[in-house]
């Protein structure tokens, strides 16, 4: 973020200067910084209430009732996990826990099954095809209430605050069957492949027995 | 179960989530603030014409659909300047509430979980991040454009 954020800084300012609109620059660096203040506090009212009722629901259950629903879909997605193994249930908690918006409580989960599925890895250092579907499907941002985005909506006087919600829904459903279908196509590539490693792609693959699959 | 006390709990994590917005860069783009009026036509024609060519994507938007994946507060932090720039019901504020749900913070997902465990050797990781962020945009864009009227 640094870079990025220096850049932009400076190019606000050597714009203003090439413009001599340097204090207008000034001016509006510090309303901005008001503006944000003013949307912040409108903010809180809402992100309070959202996420205390979703906490409510959390513990009532609601987490376990979507649990059960992504299960089946989890299992048949991840052929490399088995179905009772610990990264299982921590990979669906995670999801569940983000598709009901609940971020905070999603990031440990997923720490956890990045531990247990790292602990299915036998090549330490080597991302599994298990591991970047995981975080491929973590990274298309699956979750049924924008809450943040109604927020701030309904903090800057929508008529409508909720209306993005079904488009909202459809684009980063897009997304996440794009992030699978697309991780499944590129683990078949040799670019990608998980038992060469880029320097010793020249050379012969040497051949390993697999060790039978974990037998219930 | 404990209702009241557990909506507290929740609600104090809404609180400083809710703050987190306010150290970020917020300049408000109709003054010129820090970040360079790029809701101008008039100074970002390169960045509008750039949104329009690669995604169909009104070029005000584009700054914000650049960050998404690196920062989700910077990526919120520019929705809101959108949303009380253009107005909340605007095309524009509208495309970019859906942008903002559409796809996840790439980069700091990958870099916190890959972190955590050590691996170093990412594989595709990144081109199925980048391939799926590309995809929301492009279905953000254009459901939009369907919903909310035209093509700009």
């Amino acid at each position: 973020m640094n870079p990025v954020f220096l850049f932009i800084v400076f190019a606000a300012f050597v714009v203003a200067a090439l413009n001599g609109t340097m204090e207008a620059t000034s001016k509006g660096a510090f309303d901005g910084a008001k503006s944000a203040v003013d949307l912040a506090l409108g903010l809180v009212g809402y992100m309070a209430l959202f996420l205390g009722l979703m906490k409510v629901a959390e513990e009532g259950g609601l987490l376990r009732i979507l649990a059960r629903a992504i299960r089946p879909v989890m299992v048949r997605l991840f052929p490399d996990v088995p179905p009772d193994h610990p990264a299982m249930g921590a990979m669906i908690m995670n999801i569940a826990a983000n598709m009901i918006g609940l971020t905070n409580a999603a990031t440990p989960l997923g720490i956890k099954a990045m531990q247990e599925l790292s602990r299915l890895n036998r090549r330490p250092g080597v991302a599994t095809n298990a591991m970047v579907l995981f975080l491929a499907i973590n990274t298309s941002g699956l979750s049924i209430l924008p809450t943040g985005v109604m927020g701030v909506r309904a903090s800057a006087g929508s008529v409508d605050p909720f209306g993005i919600m079904a488009p909202t829904l459809f684009s980063t459903l897009t997304a996440t069957v794009v992030a699978i279908a697309a991780t499944k196509l590129y683990q078949r590539m040799s670019r990608f492949s998980w038992t060469t490693s880029p320097s010793s792609r020249a050379r012969p693959r040497p051949r390993r027995r697999r060790a039978p699959r974990f037998k219930p | 179960m404990k209702v009241y006390e557990t909506f507290i709990r929740g609600a104090k994590e809404g609180f400083t989530t809710a703050l987190t917005i306010i150290p970020l860069p917020g300049g408000d783009p109709r003054r010129g603030g820090h970040v360079p009026r790029l809701g101008r036509d008039d100074d970002a024609h390169v960045l509008v014409w750039c949104g329009h060519g690669a995604l169909g994507m009104p070029g005000e938007v584009l700054p914000m659909a650049l960050i998404r994946p690196l920062s989700g507060s910077g990526a919120f932090a520019l929705l809101g300047q959108l949303i009380t720039t253009h107005g909340p019901d605007s095309y524009i504020g509208n495309l970019a509430s859906v942008l903002q749900g559409s796809t996840d913070t790439t980069f700091y997902i990958l870099a916190v979980y890959f972190g955590a465990v050590g691996i170093s050797r990412t594989r595709h990781a990144v081109l199925a991040g980048v391939t799926a962020d590309l995809a929301g945009f492009m279905a953000a864009t254009a459901v939009c454009a369907a919903i909310y009227g035209h093509l700009r």
